[in-house]
């Protein structure tokens, strides 16, 4: 499953909306245990990210009402979430429709034809983009698996939740949040 | 230290002229070489385009003799990039020539050449001292560096090389690229086989702008070229301290016999570098400088004299 | 520990690694008649996906200047390496292991110690392309199969017996310069295979030739491996456009919101003679799977898959398109073109040099 065409899902419109007026506090707390448990998993993601990983980088999708800002530090990763405007300086920037970012994250997308075809922007250092993507495509990541991971020994049940939530959030907003398993 | 290290007097190389000249420019452009220039090698041959060969190759004989009456040694350049039958044995014809050096331009003359004393273009990728010692092995007694190779790679090589008189493209506009389309051509609109010889039009290159109407690159045929013009002439100590002691000038339309007395007025320690950079500017007054590829930064940069 | 497979061989007398039942692949080296598919691995997971999707052969490089597709992220440690070859092994697929930049004066050691790995842990073959490197691995390791880069720029009859009677190199990869003609002339002159680019990027320029990059940015793809490298790029709005530049050059420009292609030196639009227009070449990619009965037919030994730099999900499907392609050759069928149209960084593709109006 490859897209180098506006193939990607938009997030429902009414979907963003509800999530708007939603504190941050709680996603960063989440996804800040995520990416920490994503580090001891995935070590060498971050060795593959070389100098590359002092990096600052703000994920921005932008049919969400926040933008993630990551430092994919292996020792020590960082993971704030702030609102639009309030995005403080880095080194790089990646936009794109969340299903955009999954999907790249996921493998499902190819970096470089989502590009070409805008449905990602990709803007400052672009080495740090470009090595934030190989990396990421090598680790063969999956959404589910790395938030069910954080949940230790409850992870296998709780990853069969994940599965069953994703399957049902995919079917209500067209976005793959586990990974696509191999094949086409 | 290596024989090429001792204290040789530095020598001129004035390259082959790589774009289409008329025949008469071309010949006149050799005889004023052969009796007024300060250079002890040129170099004869086209490397870029064997279709404009017929056009002047009548004159040859006429200009090697002319040069070697001179007192220059006569290198004979090959195809920088040979794909026909016909231009795959012009090297052949080159080496039936008696009393002159072959230049290899592209690896299909490795072996021709192979057992005879030859030199190495420009155009053939020589970086390192592992490639250096095999091209002398099979008889490379001059050997012109890649003009991208930075001023630290010189030394190391230098250092090896036990035979080869190593040389650095000192002035002219730097070939980048060769390929099997002709980009002249392709600018006119038209076919290669049909080109109707329009880079005749432009003796030092067509200039290549960016959209933002800045100068960039300049195409000449299947060759790119800078736009800028290297000119190591501020540069001539350094890279003679390292061992290289032959400088190429590529020719253009300018005056190159003054362009070749700047360089040896500033190698014999007649003229300051400054002055030697001020009076090469005056002969070239729309040109643009650069020495970045020996200073190991983006090629189209000039990085100012110290001090 | 240095692979034993010669093309001479005719029967795997030993082979590099267990076949498992069912496998597409053989264990010969290149069997006659057969084309091998040799696919992009820029990373161990595209690797597997490209050897999943029928892969013969994946071609690969070390993290470092030692090899043509530097960019950041990508490529393979010594020990990420040896696991590929073994896993690639297990599965009957050949590992050929490119080391095609020029070793910088005075620091060869990068260099000679990527080829010693290659023979230590018995990659299948070294893909070269610097003379004196190729001297340094036919002397150390006459047992190491050389395979010529296309970075090395032997385009004719003559460079090629060069590289093959001076080091003996048993394939040369050829440049992107010649017609499917000109290929099956140069199969009958010359003593070894030839493998030609199927599908990818397109060079215009003779590679290994060409330092526009190194004029614009500093860095040379022949010392440092790297083509209009990404830390020189940089994209910005401007005027309600979208412009990228490598280093100080302006490249492109489009209307907001259309397509923008990576900023490849050779593929932007310049002026020159009062026009503008894609001076060099198109952002078209080769696809010459259309060309793959007259290759075959031309003598070819190898088809290749450009795009190291691309990721596992592009190798996956194009390698699953081109499989396809061959398997349909192979059974006397018509090749479906449509397949691959949709994987190209334009829509556009070309055939580039194999058709000769493209000259």
């Amino acid at each position: 499953m490859s897209s180098n065409s506006a193939t990607v899902p938009e997030l429902p419109g009414v979907l963003a909306f509800g999530l708007r007026p939603l504190p941050l506090a709680p996603l960063a707390a989440a996804l800040d245990l995520v990416v920490k448990s994503a580090a001891r998993r995935h070590p060498g993601m971050f060795a593959r990210l070389g100098d590359q990983a002092g990096k600052r980088f703000l994920i921005e999708p932008t049919d969400l009402p926040f933008v993630v800002v990551m430092t994919p530090r292996a020792e020590d990763p960082e993971v704030l979430v702030v609102r639009p405007g309030e995005e403080p300086q880095a080194d790089a920037r990646i936009a794109g429709p969340l299903g955009a970012l999954v999907g790249l994250i996921h493998g499902a997308y190819d970096g470089d034809a989502l590009f070409f075809s805008r449905d990602l922007t990709v803007e400052g250092d672009m080495s740090a983009v470009v090595a934030l993507r190989n990396a990421l495509d090598d680790a063969e990541i999956d959404l589910v698996a790395e938030a069910a991971a954080v949940l230790g020994p409850l992870a296998s049940p709780a990853e069969q939740v994940g599965r069953l939530a994703a399957s049902v959030a995919e079917r209500i907003t067209g976005i793959a949040f586990a990974r696509p398993r191999s094949g086409s | 230290m290596s024989s090429s290290d001792t204290a040789a007097r530095p020598t001129l190389t004035l390259g082959a002229v790589l774009f289409n000249w008329s025949p008469e420019q071309w010949r006149d452009f050799h005889y004023r070489i052969a009796d007024e220039a300060p250079v002890e090698r040129v170099c004869v041959g086209e490397v870029v385009c064997s279709k404009r060969l017929p056009f002047y190759q009548d004159d040859m004989p006429g200009v090697i003799e002319r040069l070697q009456r001179g007192g220059k040694t006569v290198i004979l350049s090959s195809l920088a990039l040979p794909t026909l039958p016909r231009e795959r044995r012009m090297i052949n014809d080159l080496l039936a020539i008696p009393d002159v050096l072959v230049e290899a331009s592209d690896v299909s003359a490795l072996s021709p050449i192979a057992g005879r004393p030859h030199a190495i273009g420009p155009l053939i990728n020589v970086y390192n001292e592992g490639t250096v010692a095999f091209m002398e092995k099979q008889g490379a007694v001059h050997i012109c560096l890649p003009p991208e190779l930075p001023m630290s790679a010189m030394g190391p090589l230098a250092a090896k090389a036990r035979t080869a008189t190593l040389e650095a493209w000192a002035f002219g506009r730097a070939p980048l690229a060769i390929s099997a389309r002709c980009y002249h051509a392709r600018i006119h609109g038209l076919a290669k086989d049909s080109c109707q010889f329009v880079c005749n039009k432009d003796p030092d290159g067509l200039e290549v702008d960016t959209l933002e109407g800045r100068r960039f690159l300049s195409v000449n045929g299947v060759q790119t070229l800078s736009d800028t013009v290297v000119n190591l002439i501020g540069d001539l100590d350094a890279v003679v301290s390292r061992g290289v002691r032959a400088f190429r000038l590529s020719p253009h339309t300018c005056d190159m016999v003054a362009v070749a007395r700047a360089f040896r007025d500033v190698l014999d320690g007649r003229l300051a570098a400054a002055e030697g950079e001020a009076r090469v500017a005056a002969l070239m007054p729309n040109a643009a400088f650069s020495n970045g590829f020996l200073h190991g930064r983006p090629g189209h940069q000039h990085i100012a004299l110290a001090g | 520990m240095t692979p034993t497979l010669a093309a001479e061989r005719p029967a795997p007398a030993k082979s590099t690694g267990s076949k498992p039942a069912g496998s597409t692949t053989t264990d010969t080296w290149t069997p006659k008649g057969k084309l091998e598919l040799v696919c992009p691995a820029g990373t161990p997971a595209a690797m597997r996906a490209a050897i999943e999707a029928g892969a013969d052969s994946v071609y690969c490089g070390f993290a470092d200047d030692t090899n043509a597709r530097n960019f950041p992220g990508l490529n393979f440690s010594p020990a990420e390496m040896a696991e590929g070859v073994a896993y690639a092994h297990k599965r009957g697929v050949k590992v050929l292991i490119a080391v095609n930049t020029f070793p910088r004066a005075g620091q060869p050691e990068a260099w000679h110690r990527a080829i010693d790995t290659i023979a230590q842990i018995g990659g299948d073959a070294a893909i070269v392309a610097d003379i004196g490197l190729l001297d340094y691995a036919a002397e150390k390791h006459p047992g190491l199969r050389l395979h010529l880069s296309v970075q090395a720029a032997a385009a004719n009859p003559e460079a090629i017996g060069f590289f093959v009677e001076r080091f003996g190199v048993r394939r040369v990869v050829l440049p992107r310069v010649l017609t499917v003609q000109e290929i099956a002339v140069l199969n009958k002159e010359i003593p070894c295979e030839t493998e030609v680019f199927v599908f990818g990027g397109l060079c215009v320029m003779a590679e290994g030739r060409c330092s526009l990059s190194s004029y614009a940015t500093g860095c040379s793809p022949n010392m440092n491996g790297v083509c209009s490298p990404p830390s020189h790029v940089t994209y910005a709005q401007e005027k309600g456009n979208f412009v990228s530049r490598l280093g100080e050059f302006m490249i492109n420009t489009v209307p907001g919101g259309q397509p923008m292609p990576y900023p490849t030196l050779c593929k932007g639009r310049f002026t020159a003679n009062g026009e503008t227009s894609h001076i060099f070449e198109d952002p078209a990619s080769l696809d010459a799977s259309l060309l793959i009965p007259p290759l075959a037919e031309a003598g070819v030994t190898a088809l290749k898959i450009e795009g190291r730099q691309r990721s596992r999900s592009y190798t996956d499907a194009v390698v699953r398109a081109l499989r396809g392609a061959l398997d349909q050759h192979a059974r006397g069928l018509p090749i479906n073109a449509r397949a691959l149209m949709a994987l190209s960084e334009g829509a556009s593709t070309t055939r580039g040099a194999y058709q000769k109006t493209w000259r």
